[in-house]
């Protein structure tokens, strides 16, 4: 719980994954943003994918 | 001549993909053209935009297709061209140079980030939902179709480590006065707000902010919080939350139809905080909410009222006068048997209280997400009798914008409900504010004028309701949106819930049989 208190009182500091546009939207507010290049891990192959986070865990 | 050229396995953003068809649509020689994921909508539309899906064969929803519609076969292959080389360029425009491919790297760059917001495929919204909460990253995440058990999963995880979760599904949030998601610019004040229902917490601070009164902080849930399953995690931690924020002066929790158990176990919680709390479950009886502390409101513009009162203020008036004079010039716009209501909502939640709001008096409503007492649409593609839709629901945003950002889905929708004959009014929901498209009016305001020309064709007319959930501060511009849409002939009003009551007495009196 006193983590979320202190989020309220904190500036926001914003990583975006995902739609541009959201970020964008953070710029316009002043908002600190990194917007990440994200695309499917492993081109979308569900197995590869599984197998990467086994061996990422 | 028309072609589609498909990118096995391309991914590319919804709304990179909307904003890439718009350019392309532009280029010298081309009619029309479309890119988008090979989902069964976006075949669906590409079917009705007249290209042959013939040619494409299997495709899957990791399949990109490109179709263009050029006067020659040398533009054909330009268009295609450009695509090929903007789908290659990686992301520009937000923030920095640098654009980190993954968390990790994200992590590193910006260590003192507390908010990730993913937006990403639900397929994959898992995974990096965890990651960043493993980092001890708060996390709002707007990504739909994640599975119950995953949702469960992480609001655990989230609820251990002791880290505000909004989502899956969260599309709107205020959190210190920024907006994310879908969210509407309204003063930051007294009140805050626990909300599992997206458009719900926008209408709801939008009327505040009306009535003169801000916002603390707007914690959203996702729509399945008060399911069986996932037991009201995130609504009772963000009322925890809220009860001890020293801004927060009255709450408000708002859902969509919650499980009985749930919601019992959350007003439990709300009537042993010492701060008034103002509660819309849709479709509860306010009186069986009241408790103490806890006032039940019966629509969300009842529960912005309620929230203004308790927070010191006299409750406003929303500018509702002189109905009956305005409801019989509408209808002096319809014929005898033109007797249907199409609801075409952008927002579920403002569905759901539309629904609410006209069953009683319209009898069989049906939905392609009804709420208790309506009937499932089992085709949503085709509207019958009273028909309230919601066209931000999961099967028609799989691999498409939200059409809160992408209007081509109820545009269609728009014109096509005119061409039945039994059809009296289109109500409309037109939601503006970050998130939203750029201008939303404007993109409605041009399918109503092509709506009314088909039916003055056929020698009728439309009467076409819209409320405005959106402030003066919002990126916009309220009075030039809500100037577009009456200039096209549109009933404006300031609340979803008074757009129900005009229909409501509109189709009163014997419009409203249903087939």
């Amino acid at each position: 719980m006193q983590r979320i208190l202190d989020l309220f009182s904190q500036d926001l500091s914003v990583i975006n994954l995902g739609l541009e546009g959201f970020g964008d939207a953070l710029t316009d507010q002043g908002v600190d943003v990194v917007q990440m290049d994200w695309r499917p891990p492993a081109g979308g192959d569900r197995d590869l994918m599984k197998i990467l986070d086994q061996m990422e865990e | 001549m028309k072609k589609i050229r498909i990118r096995k396995g391309v991914y590319c953003d919804s709304v990179r993909l909307l904003l890439l068809s718009r350019e392309m649509g532009d280029l010298d020689g081309v009619d029309r053209a479309m890119a988008a994921m090979a989902t069964p909508t976006n075949l669906e539309i590409l079917g009705q935009l007249g290209w042959s899906l013939e040619e494409i064969g299997d495709v899957a929803e990791n399949d990109l297709l490109a179709a263009v519609d050029a006067a020659d076969e040398r533009t054909l292959d330009a268009a295609f061209q450009w695509l090929e080389t903007r789908l290659k360029e990686r992301v520009s425009g937000t923030g920095k140079g640098y654009h980190p491919r993954t968390l990790r790297t994200a992590v590193a760059d910006a260590p003192s980030a507390n908010l990730v917001q993913i937006s990403i495929p639900g397929a994959y919204a898992f995974r990096e939902a965890k990651r960043a909460l493993m980092n001890d990253k708060h996390v709002m995440l707007f990504s739909d179709n994640v599975s119950i058990e995953e949702e469960v999963a992480l609001k655990d995880l989230a609820g251990d480590r002791g880290l505000l979760l909004m989502g899956p599904d969260c599309g709107t949030a205020i959190i210190n006065g920024v907006c994310l998601g879908f969210a509407n610019v309204v003063p930051r004040g007294p009140v805050g707000i626990v909300a599992a229902s997206g458009t719900g917490a926008q209408e709801i601070s939008v009327l505040l902010a009306r009535g003169g009164i801000g916002v603390s902080q707007l914690i959203g849930t996702g729509g399945r919080d008060l399911s069986r399953k996932v037991a009201g995690r995130a609504m009772r931690l963000g009322l925890r939350a809220l009860a001890a924020d020293p801004e927060t002066e009255v709450m408000v929790l708002v859902s969509k139809p919650p499980e009985p158990e749930v919601a019992e176990r959350i007003l439990t919680d709300a009537a042993s905080c010492a701060k008034p709390v103002i509660v819309n479950f849709l479709g509860e009886n306010p009186d069986r909410i009241t408790r103490g502390n806890v006032r039940g409101a019966g629509n969300l513009e009842e529960a912005a009222q309620l929230a203004i009162q308790a927070a010191g203020r006299r409750a406003i008036s929303l500018g509702e006068g002189g109905v009956p004079a305005l409801v019989e010039q509408e209808r002096s716009r319809l014929k005898p048997g033109q007797r249907f209501l199409r609801g075409l909502f952008v927002g579920g939640t403002l569905a759901d209280e539309a629904m609410l709001l006209l069953k009683t008096e319209l009898g069989t409503l049906y939905s392609n997400s009804p709420v208790p007492g309506c009937t499932l649409l089992v085709d949503s593609s085709v509207s019958r009798g009273h028909t309230v839709l919601d066209l931000g629901a999961d099967e028609f945003t799989v691999g498409r914008a939200h059409p809160m950002i992408d209007p081509t889905l109820r545009n269609f929708r728009i014109v096509e409900e005119a061409m039945d004959s039994e059809v009296a009014v289109l109500l409309l929901d037109v939601v503006l504010g970050y998130g939203s498209h750029a201008d939303p009016a404007g993109a409605t305001a041009g399918a109503v004028e092509e709506a009314r020309g088909m039916a003055r064709k056929d020698d009728r007319d439309l009467v076409v309701v819209a409320s405005v959930c959106g402030t003066e501060g919002d990126p916009q511009n309220l009075d030039e949106q809500e100037q577009k849409l009456r200039d096209v002939g549109v009933r404006v009003f300031a609340s979803n819930a008074q757009a129900c009551r005009f229909c409501r007495e509109l189709l009163r009196s014997g419009h409203a049989e249903d087939s």
